[in-house]
């Protein structure tokens, strides 16, 4: 009965949508004061009932109903409750019910958040999304339903695949989808704005606080999600430029742009085209990220279950909406062309050059992703395309970007002299050079990568708090600073404290292989580790073996760390559970392989490992979240809300 | 009485020295330097079986097998090169983790830094313009000027 | 022309690619020992170990290399087929039985059926690697001279058999 009132909902969703799409669109064209009025409620009514769907999807998979087949492949009944809940994003069909969700929850915010702008750009806003919703619904409910039923009822599920069984499932990827989807928002203000032909400095400054919370989302997911592949596949790695990997890091990279290029188009009116081109690109990469992930084009260890069928429905989908974006554009680009100029040396230069370095480097990732696949439509053969090339061409694009970062934040607007800009970032400059190639000697090596990498933080670092100091001492009240400027300053540190810990650990992690026998003991980056046993557990839907290890250093034992590797009921495949010791400065990683002998002398594979500043790497991305999280929270995008309102209590009076 | 105290403590000795032996794990490769060099190959090539995992990294079965062959031509003194070619022309370029430089490859490794040097030089060049004209529409040609200087003179004319 | 458009042309390439990459299977890798000369090898015979075959005693025959084991899930599928094909075999049909206890492999035989005209055993997979195989099963067709002209991926199917093998072989053996 709930399978088939959620299947009920989506349908009525599938109405709904359309005619908010199409209402919404034509009342934002024509200005009908009807069409235009049930924007809102009709978007609160969408959510209710997608809501309701989504709830009818999850009670199923939480009472463990096996008549529904979506559940009876990603769900059992030993499956722990949290798993139960997480487990519906586990597959194909229920992830893009979450997409969907998420999209209507942000068409939710929308619609409550945007009482300072004009109604008929909020009903095209809406209408766009709403259109936008719509290809979801018809993907879903004719492809990919996740409420068809079963007529023989299994007696249990297939079970979540053991490596989802995590508490990275509960947050990787709401909080990825969240990002994704929030892109439509700036995509839609976009398409809004090349309608109405008309982009001034009102509209990116009530685009920017979407754009920027979108960018968040992203962050935050792509972090969770190298931080989960470190502590769940066992051998420490946590970026693997894997195509679906990819496919999250060039929205980020091309939103990061976006925020920028949107903070240039409100102080400056400058930047329009670019502006819009990236709004759209960004969005269009979150779908193309989706075709991608579903469609079987490319082979990925994250690739949902396949087929080609859907792979086509997605291609026209994304074809409709890019093409359509881009051809708008192309049309309406004269009517929003900026005016205006600025220096060969000024701020506007080095945020230009950075948006084209950014974009850039996307292009580069997205070109080494899709090689493989242009180069076998072309009957050429079949290539590879692995971390070797990225690295290698990733990394020479982002160092200009980070000099240009702090250059950038430094010079005056519309134009400023070499000479000036040399005087006051020249000591910083040196001093984080003269820091920066020394401190990697403290290591015990001198390595050139890292030393490459601690000059560029040092000097994001220093130029940051050189700015912050002269903006104290500067002002009367330092708290009337806009938030923007802490944003900026903290996201900023965030990307430098990543990129310490970036080049640390590729510059100086240690690893040793090793046969360990009880009280057998390996030592790695002055940590010893001595095996003092195995025994076996049992958890709620696995058999582990549990390794027992003492952790200690300079003879001082600091604590026991528990290796698992663990055999689910479900499945054949064994899986690790590795045991890290975190800290500031460096993790501590014990991984459980094979046991090579039984009997009287058991002795097992490990793997130790030593990474210095890895957490770094994750931190940095709180960091540049809660960055993002001030400048969006910045008073000017929530003050306008008291001025429209006394605006319509003058009108109601008149009335 | 000493003798049996020398005894043990001979004993005592022995059991340590043997203790001191058991205690540290022996690596699990045979040979570092060859384990050094097999995981610097492999991890330039990718796991064929799992196909987003270099074989470096790998445990399927079929790694593992490559990897001992790997081991083996290493000692038998094969060079790096050597031992590439020999996974490529079973396998195909495919197993190449790093594409190799042809002429199919050459958008790939060139496209991005071409792409860079472009759009630099169209910035600049944008920029450049940029000024030119906004300086333009703030000064006068020649015949703008005359209207100007007719319409002061005479008064008579202006609006 | 208007560089606005640029954007636009970009996607439409990336979209074609795109849908003839729907066309594709980006896990199939393709052999490079097509043309080539197959591998020499020496394997035990499963039925009589103590008897060796040599690669180089099908010279002057066209003939057909099926690699198998016991545990392959996916053999099962073709097995029949293979079973059907050796009933009117045009050309030796030749087992390789890779990485696998020969106990399990003449059970498995024994149970399900030999096409084959006889079985040699790769228990390391030693001749595997030499022929590039990545998964299991594999069918190679090597012609008189020795060369290797076609690869079956995966299993061998009656479409498989009817559209490439059969014309290759009745082709070879003009």
């Amino acid at each position: 009965m709930i399978p088939e009132l959620g299947h009920f909902s989506l349908i009525l969703s599938l109405f709904v949508a359309l005619v908010l799409g199409v209402l919404g669109s034509a009342g934002g064209q024509t200005g009908r004061r009807e069409w235009v009025a049930l924007v809102r409620p009709a978007t609160q009514a969408l959510w209710l009932l997608t809501a309701f769907g989504y709830g009818c999807l999850t009670y199923a998979f939480y009472s463990n109903d096996f008549s529904v087949v979506y559940v009876v492949q990603h769900s059992n009944s030993q499956l722990p409750a949290i798993y139960r809940i997480a487990g519906v994003w586990g597959g194909h069909e229920g992830s893009l019910l979450l997409w969907h969700f998420m999209l209507t929850t942000w068409m939710l915010a929308v619609s409550l958040f945007s009482r300072q702008l004009p109604d008929t750009m909020v009903a095209r806003v809406l209408g766009v999304l709403s259109l936008v919703a719509v290809g979801f619904l018809v993907f879903m409910l004719f492809t990919s339903n996740p409420f068809l039923r079963l007529a023989d009822v299994p007696a249990d599920g297939r079970d979540l695949n053991p490596l989802l069984q995590d508490p990275g499932l509960v947050f990787h990827p709401p909080m990825l989808y969240m990002g994704y989807v929030g892109l439509a928002i700036p995509f839609a203000f976009a398409i809004a704005a090349l309608l109405n032909g008309r982009l001034d400095a009102a509209w990116a400054r009530w685009s920017r606080p979407w754009a920027t919370t979108a960018w968040i989302f992203l962050t935050l997911g792509i972090a969770l999600g190298s931080w989960w592949a470190y502590y769940e596949l066992g051998w420490g790695g946590w970026w693997f430029w894997d195509p679906v990997e990819n496919a999250s890091f060039l929205p980020w990279l091309v939103s990061a742009a976006l925020i920028h290029s949107l903070a240039v188009t409100e102080k400056r009116g400058l930047f329009r085209n670019w502006t819009i081109v990236l709004a759209i690109t960004a969005f269009s990469l979150s779908l193309l990220g989706t075709f991608l992930v579903r469609s079987g084009v490319l082979t990925s260890v994250h690739a949902f279950a396949t087929d080609p069928r859907r792979g086509v429905f997605i291609l026209v989908f994304l074809s409709v909406v890019v093409g359509g974006s881009l051809t708008l554009f192309a049309m309406r680009a004269g009517k929003v062309r900026s005016t205006g100029s600025f220096g060969l040396v000024s701020r506007e230069t080095f945020l230009l050059l950075n948006n084209v370095l950014l974009t850039t480097a996307a292009a580069s990732v997205l070109l080494g992703t899709l090689y493989p696949l242009i180069v076998d439509s072309l009957n050429l053969g079949k290539l590879s395309v692995g971390p070797p090339y990225f690295n290698a061409v990733f990394v020479p694009i982002m160092v200009p970007v980070l000099l240009f970062m702090v250059v950038g934040s430094f010079a005056r607007w519309k134009s400023d002299g070499v000479m000036d800009l040399a005087r006051k970032l020249g000591a910083s400059a040196l001093v984080s050079v003269a820091l920066g190639c020394s401190l990697p000697l403290l290591a015990g090596s001198w390595s050139a990568l890292a030393a490459l990498g601690l000059s560029l933080a040092l000097w994001i670092v220093l130029s940051s708090l050189q700015q912050i100091y002269r903006q104290l001492r500067g002002t009367a009240n330092w708290r009337a600073t806009p938030w923007s400027f802490w944003g900026m300053h903290l996201a900023h540190i965030g990307i430098a404290v990543s990129v310490v810990g970036i080049t640390m650990v590729k510059s100086y992690e240690t690893e040793k292989d090793v046969r360990m026998g009880l009280d057998d003991t390996v030592a790695v980056g002055g940590y010893t580790f001595r095996l003092t046993g195995i025994r076996e557990a049992d958890g709620p839907n696995y058999r582990a073996d549990i390794g027992d290890v003492q952790l200690s250093r300079n003879g001082q034992t600091l604590r026991m760390l528990h290796p698992e590797k663990r055999t689910y009921f479900s499945s054949a495949m064994p899986m690790t559970e590795a045991a890290i010791d975190t800290g500031l400065t460096r993790d501590v990683y014990v991984s459980l392989g094979e046991q090579l002998e039984a009997g009287e002398h058991p002795a097992w594979a490990v793997r130790v490992y030593h990474k210095p500043f890895v957490s770094w790497i994750w931190g940095g991305g709180l960091l540049m979240a809660l960055g993002g999280g001030l400048a969006a929270l910045d008073r000017r995008y929530r003050n306008k809300r008291a001025h429209s309102t006394k605006g319509a209590t003058v009108g109601g009076a008149v009335a | 009485m000493k003798l049996w105290l020398a005894l043990l403590l001979a004993l005592q000795c022995t059991l340590a020295g043997f203790a001191a032996h058991a205690n540290e794990a022996a690596p699990l490769a045979e040979d570092p330097v060859v384990e050094k060099r097999m995981v610097a190959i492999s991890e330039e090539l990718r796991c064929l079986v799992c196909q987003n995992e270099s074989l470096a990294g790998s445990r399927a079965d079929l790694a593992l097998d490559l990897k001992r062959e790997i081991r083996n031509l290493i000692k038998a003194g094969k060079s790096d090169a050597e031992i590439m070619d020999f996974m490529v022309s079973r396998y195909g370029d495919f197993v190449r983790y790093r594409p190799p430089v042809n002429p199919v490859t050459w958008l790939l490794w060139f496209g991005p830094f071409l792409l860079l040097a472009g759009a630099v030089y169209v910035l600049v060049r944008m920029i450049r313009n940029s000024q030119r004209t906004s300086a333009d529409a703030r000064t006068l040609n020649a015949d703008q000027r005359a209207k100007a200087q007719s319409l002061l003179q005479d008064p008579d004319k202006l609006p | 022309m208007k560089k606005a458009v640029i954007p636009l042309v970009l996607f439409l390439v990336l979209a074609i690619f795109l849908a003839i990459g729907l066309t594709r299977d980006p896990r199939v890798v393709p052999s490079p020992l097509i043309g080539k000369d197959a591998p020499q090898f020496s394997a035990p015979i499963l039925a009589s170990p103590e008897k060796s075959f040599t690669a180089g005693e099908m010279r002057g025959k066209v003939w057909l290399l099926n690699v198998w084991a016991s545990w392959c899930t996916a053999c099962l599928q073709e097995h029949p087929v293979l079973v059907e094909y050796a009933k009117r075999k045009s050309v030796p049909l030749i087992g390789l039985a890779y990485k696998d206890k020969p106990a399990d492999s003449i059970k498995w035989l024994q149970r399900k059926g030999d096409p084959y005209d006889f079985t040699v055993v790769d228990q390391d997979g030693r001749i595997g690697i030499d022929f590039g195989v990545y998964g299991v099963p594999e069918t190679f067709l090597i012609d008189q001279a020795g060369k290797i002209r076609f690869k079956q991926i995966g299993p061998v199917t009656e479409e498989a058999l009817e559209k490439h093998i059969l014309p290759l072989i009745r082709e070879l053996q003009k």
